[in-house]
């Protein structure tokens, strides 16, 4: 190991300032020390904060307090030596492959000589010879994100960033370009130092990384740091790989379920908890799912994670729904039908939407508290900006928003009252 | 153009001189040669003029003669394509100043919207005199004078297409132009432009058909009590109309059908079907455009010869420029800033105050408030005229646009038939509507209002077409599967989904119909003069007096009730249609 880290996250904060003059902490006290030869991922879900630390360290943002520092220089722009690979590829739909590789060494003005050798070098150790003059449209998502591998590593950096980058494929090219990738940098082809991976994937970040770091939400930070030592190629049907897949998963349950807890022990606080979007249809689903055989109403998350086919960014929202209204529980990587929850599975359409009505108004502070105020009022009606003002005291606008659709659509399965977006209007009146 | 050469896949960044010419001659190089060429002698030929004296113009007048019409249209194509070539310039440092810089952005962007609502065509007297005064006594000040018209009428919809590109530009693009150390020179050329270009083509078809109307009036342009007239289509239209040649009007009718169609099929079809490869979303699906034009340059090696050192000169460019040197971000720009924002603002307070002298003195000063109210008046007059137009007009072209558009083989016949209708200028049809309305002693208030409406009614029909075409098939069959037809059909599922493109078009023919009322509300074929009440008869007859007071308070009262109806009643309406029309 160096004297001097490649790369190092020192007390970072990062705010955004809202258009009301306010402030929104999306990322508190991050600290990350990277060495050579090291695969970091940074694991969280949406809103974590983790993509946020990725331009950062790219130099495409600047951190609001603390520093970022690589090769012990203070990071203030993009940095040669740290090269980005992206979620949507980002690749030049107006460029042939070849061009968009060879761009980043036009950039740094290396000899076109130069620039034809490495591009063609890069082309080829990515798997992309026979592909050079074509055109990104007429290449598959998997050989677009090719491109973007070739051309991050084109340009020979210390660092690779990666931002989500198989998350946009199909499951099956994701493990191509995964396996490949692992190959190239277990056998030392790629002239690369040190990777920082955002995913919210848990099994790829265990098949991936040396390290994991996971991530809170409100605001961003990094909840616990897990080493993975397991040696390289990993199978992920090895137990000790299940293994940590399940303990990363208890991880991330203990914290959500004490999220939830929180603002039960501080009922004034209830109505600004932020709200997932989340369908009646998908909550249905869960709970169905769940109650059906194998699961007899308990159901260990990765399990249901990988029978779905679903992420954790899907996933959990969905079942810290259930939670949060008193359909399941969560914990320690499991979820288990309440009461409640059992004979919401096993009643019909209309009894469905009494049992959710109830929950609804019983357990989110938020539907609660626009029923109250439609009751209180002799005209039944409100305007969607009274509630929006209340709900941007404790968060940002978009996700305010996100909030009160993701009541809006709730209330509406459960016909706890209505909304018309037309007039942007709250009332009791249903449609006749 | 492209690099698709397939023996150019290993030198895709190398120009190998003459690697494009392995076999001596095709015979589309011998195409290409010649039109290249006769391209060439056609524009020398044409600007040979340019430094004669005025006096040689007006000794030798315009010949109706059919014969002189090659060389006129050749005059006028040039003439355009020179306010083509500022509009492009104008386009690519105005709109980019207007986005890159927030400051400046927020004087840019309105002034912008306001410019494309000033009727330019009752300026034309105004800069003439200026640009005369640039090079006296020479024809090269006119030239400009009518180019600087054109210009005007090509400008405002180019810059705001590429300003609104340049703002769209994806998040993460810009990224990886940032991360990858992309230089300011080589970012736009490389990840703007490209981005931009197919809004910015299709606006710059759009701005060829709207110059024609005014090539007919800059070219004939009365200075005082002469009248200069530039050897052109437009002066041609202008002394036919004056000499009641009926003959002469077929003549130019139909070397314009000639003019528009040459660069349609050479240049606009290329470059529409170029720029589609060039495409963001990069899923292929439906119809690509295609063009024998482009095929043409494609095969022919001398043009792709000059395409790969016309991408060599960016590239030259682009290393030629300076290595942007990462700015430390945090260090001492504060200090800067502040001075620079008070320089600004101090610029901006100076530039208001002198446009608020410049008005008192003109307006303020030398109007009594009878005039004022007189040209209120007029103007209510012509408003009226446009709405009740834009109704008509609406009436009669959203059926047929939606029953077009549903027909991908008709639309192709139709597209380019209402692209031309859409460059015809109202002077041709001034015969038709004056023997009308001196034969049946008709009411010129009522019926000189269609000739307004002539050139802008098809924006409706065009984007009526496009909206219709871009309905979703499954919507459709869902609509036939449930037997939904007649009137029912119409007010569910048609009129709501070409609504917003309906609106866009309506916008664009109401801007344009209050620009033309300057044309045709005042008529005239040979001695006979019919005039109907209302603002452009004004502006026009203060114009042909030379009254420059009554041309600015016109032209003022205009702008500012073209501006009132877009932000209180289109943007509103366009707003609505967008949040609750539009498709996916």
């Amino acid at each position: 190991m160096n004297a001097v880290p490649l790369l190092e996250v020192h007390d970072v904060r990062k705010c955004f300032s809202k258009a009301d003059g306010g402030e929104h902490l999306v990322l508190d006290g991050v600290e990350l020390r990277m060495s050579e030869g090291e695969i970091v991922g940074l694991l969280g879900r949406s809103g974590s904060g983790k993509s946020t630390l990725l331009r950062l360290i790219a130099g495409l943002a600047s951190p609001t307090a603390g520093s970022v520092t690589y090769l012990g220089q203070p990071v203030d722009g993009p940095a040669r030596g740290i090269a980005m690979v992206f979620q949507s590829f980002a690749i030049f739909p107006w460029l042939t492959v070849f061009e968009n590789v060879a761009l980043g060494l036009q950039a740094l003005r290396v000899p076109p000589a130069e620039i034809r050798r490495r591009s063609l070098q890069a082309i080829d150790v990515i798997g992309l010879d026979g592909f050079e003059s074509a055109y990104p449209r007429e290449l598959s998502g998997g050989m677009r994100q090719r491109v973007g591998f070739a051309r991050a590593l084109v340009v020979h950096p210390n660092i690779l960033l990666m931002d989500e980058p198989f998350s946009a494929l199909d499951v099956l090219t994701a493990e191509t370009l995964r396996t490949d990738f692992l190959d190239l940098w277990c056998e030392g082809r790629m002239p690369i130092k040190g990777v920082i991976l955002v995913t919210h994937n848990i099994e790829e970040a265990v098949l991936m990384c040396d390290r994991i770091l996971v991530f809170g939400s409100n605001p961003g930070r990094i909840l616990t740091e897990i080493p993975v030592s397991l040696p390289q190629p990993r199978n992920r049907l090895d137990p000790s790989f299940r293994a940590l897949v399940e303990r990363i998963y208890v991880e991330m349950t203990a914290r959500a379920s004490g999220a939830n807890a929180r603002s039960e022990l501080f009922p004034g606080l209830g109505i600004g908890t932020r709200l997932p979007r989340v369908s009646s249809n998908l909550l249905s689903g869960l709970v169905e799912t769940v109650a059906a055989t194998p699961f007899n109403g308990a159901a260990d998350l990765p399990k249901i994670a990988s029978d779905l086919q679903m992420e954790i960014d899907e996933l959990f929202p969905v079942a810290e729904t259930l939670q949060m209204m008193r359909f399941a529980e969560v914990a320690g990587g499991d979820i288990r039908l309440t009461d409640v929850g059992l004979s919401f599975a096993n009643v019909a359409v209309d009894e469905r939407k009494k049992i959710f009505a109830r929950q609804l108004l019983n357990y989110v502070p938020l539907a609660a508290h626009i029923r109250r105020v439609l009751d209180e009022r002799p005209s039944h009606t409100a305007r969607k900006s009274r509630f929006l003002d209340e709900l941007e005291d404790y968060m940002s606008e978009e996700e305010a928003e996100q909030t009160l659709r993701a009541v809006v659509s709730w209330a509406r399965y459960a016909e706890a009252f209505a909304y018309d977006d037309e007039n942007a209007m709250f009332s009791l009146e249903n449609p006749s | 153009m492209s690099q698709t050469a397939p023996t150019l896949r290993t030198d895709a960044t190398r120009v190998t001189p003459f690697a494009f010419a392995r076999t001596l001659v095709t015979r589309w190089d011998l195409v290409a040669l010649l039109i290249v060429v006769g391209v060439f002698a056609l524009l020398a030929d044409a600007s040979r003029g340019l430094l004669e004296p005025l006096a040689k113009l007006e000794a030798t007048p315009l010949s109706l003669e059919p014969i002189h019409l090659p060389e006129y249209a050749a005059r006028t194509t040039l003439r355009m394509f020179a306010g083509l070539a500022l509009s492009l310039l104008f386009t690519f440092t105005y709109a980019t100043w207007a986005a890159k810089s927030e400051r400046a952005g927020k004087l840019l962007v309105p002034a912008l919207d306001i410019l494309q609502s000033v009727p330019i065509l009752g300026f034309i007297s105004v800069t003439v005199v200026f640009f005369m005064s640039l090079a006296p006594e020479r024809v090269l000040g006119a030239e400009l004078a009518a180019i600087f018209a054109i210009f005007t009428s090509q400008a405002w919809n180019m810059a705001f297409s590429f300003y609104q590109s340049l703002r769209t530009v994806p998040a993460e693009l810009q990224e990886a132009a940032r991360s990858f150390h992309l230089s300011p020179w080589m970012r736009f050329w490389q990840l703007e432009v490209p981005f931009a270009l197919p809004g910015l083509i299709w606006n710059t078809m759009m701005s060829m058909s709207g110059g024609w109307f005014f090539v007919v009036a800059s070219e004939s342009i009365p200075v005082g009590h002469t009248n200069i007239a530039l050897p052109g289509i437009g002066s041609y239209i202008a002394a036919a109309i004056a000499q009641r040649d009926l003959q002469a009007i077929g003549w130019a009718i139909l070397t314009m059908l000639v003019v528009i169609l040459a660069y349609d099929q050479l240049l606009f079809r290329p470059l529409v079907a170029w720029v589609d490869g060039l495409r963001f979303e990069q899923d292929p699906g439906g119809h690509r455009p295609s063009s024998w034009a482009l095929t043409a340059m494609r095969r022919s090696r001398l043009i792709s010869g000059l395409t790969h050192t016309f991408y060599a000169a960016v590239r030259w460019t682009s290393w030629a420029m300076p290595i942007p040197s990462t700015p430390p971000r945090s260090a001492a720009p504060a200090a800067s800033a502040q001075r620079s924002g008070f320089v600004w603002s101090v610029a901006v307070v100076a530039l208001v105050g002198a446009a608020v002298a410049c008005i008192a003195r003109i307006i303020v000063v030398q109007s009594s408030m009878s005039d004022l109210l007189e040209v209120v008046g007029l103007a209510l007059a012509t408003m009226v005229r446009v709405f009740v137009l834009i109704a008509v007009a609406s009436l009669v072209w959203v059926p047929i646009g939606v029953w077009v558009g549903l027909r991908p083989r008709l639309m192709e016949i139709v597209q380019p038939v209402a692209q031309f209708l859409a460059a015809f200028p109202a002077n041709l049809l001034f015969p038709i509507a004056i023997f009308a309305i001196v034969k049946w002693s008709l009411h010129p208030d009522i019926w000189l209002s269609p000739l307004m409406i002539l050139g802008t009614q098809w924006y409706i029909l065009f984007n009526v077409i496009a909206g219709a075409s871009a309905m979703p098939g499954e919507l459709r069959n869902a609509a036939a599967n449930f037997n939904v037809g007649g009137w029912l059909w119409w007010k569910k599922v048609a009129l709501p989904a070409v609504f917003p493109f309906y609106v866009t078009g309506a916008i664009t023919a109401s801007g344009g119909s209050w620009n033309a009322a300057i044309v045709a509300e005042l008529a005239s074929w040979g001695d006979t003069h019919v005039k109907a009440h209302g603002l452009g008869a004004y502006i026009a007859e203060a114009t042909a007096a030379g009254d420059f007071h009554r041309i600015v308070l016109g032209i003022a009262t205009m702008s500012v009730f073209v501006v009132t109806i877009n932000r209180f009643f289109w943007r509103p309406l366009y707003f609505y249609a967008e949040r609750r029309f539009r498709l996916g």
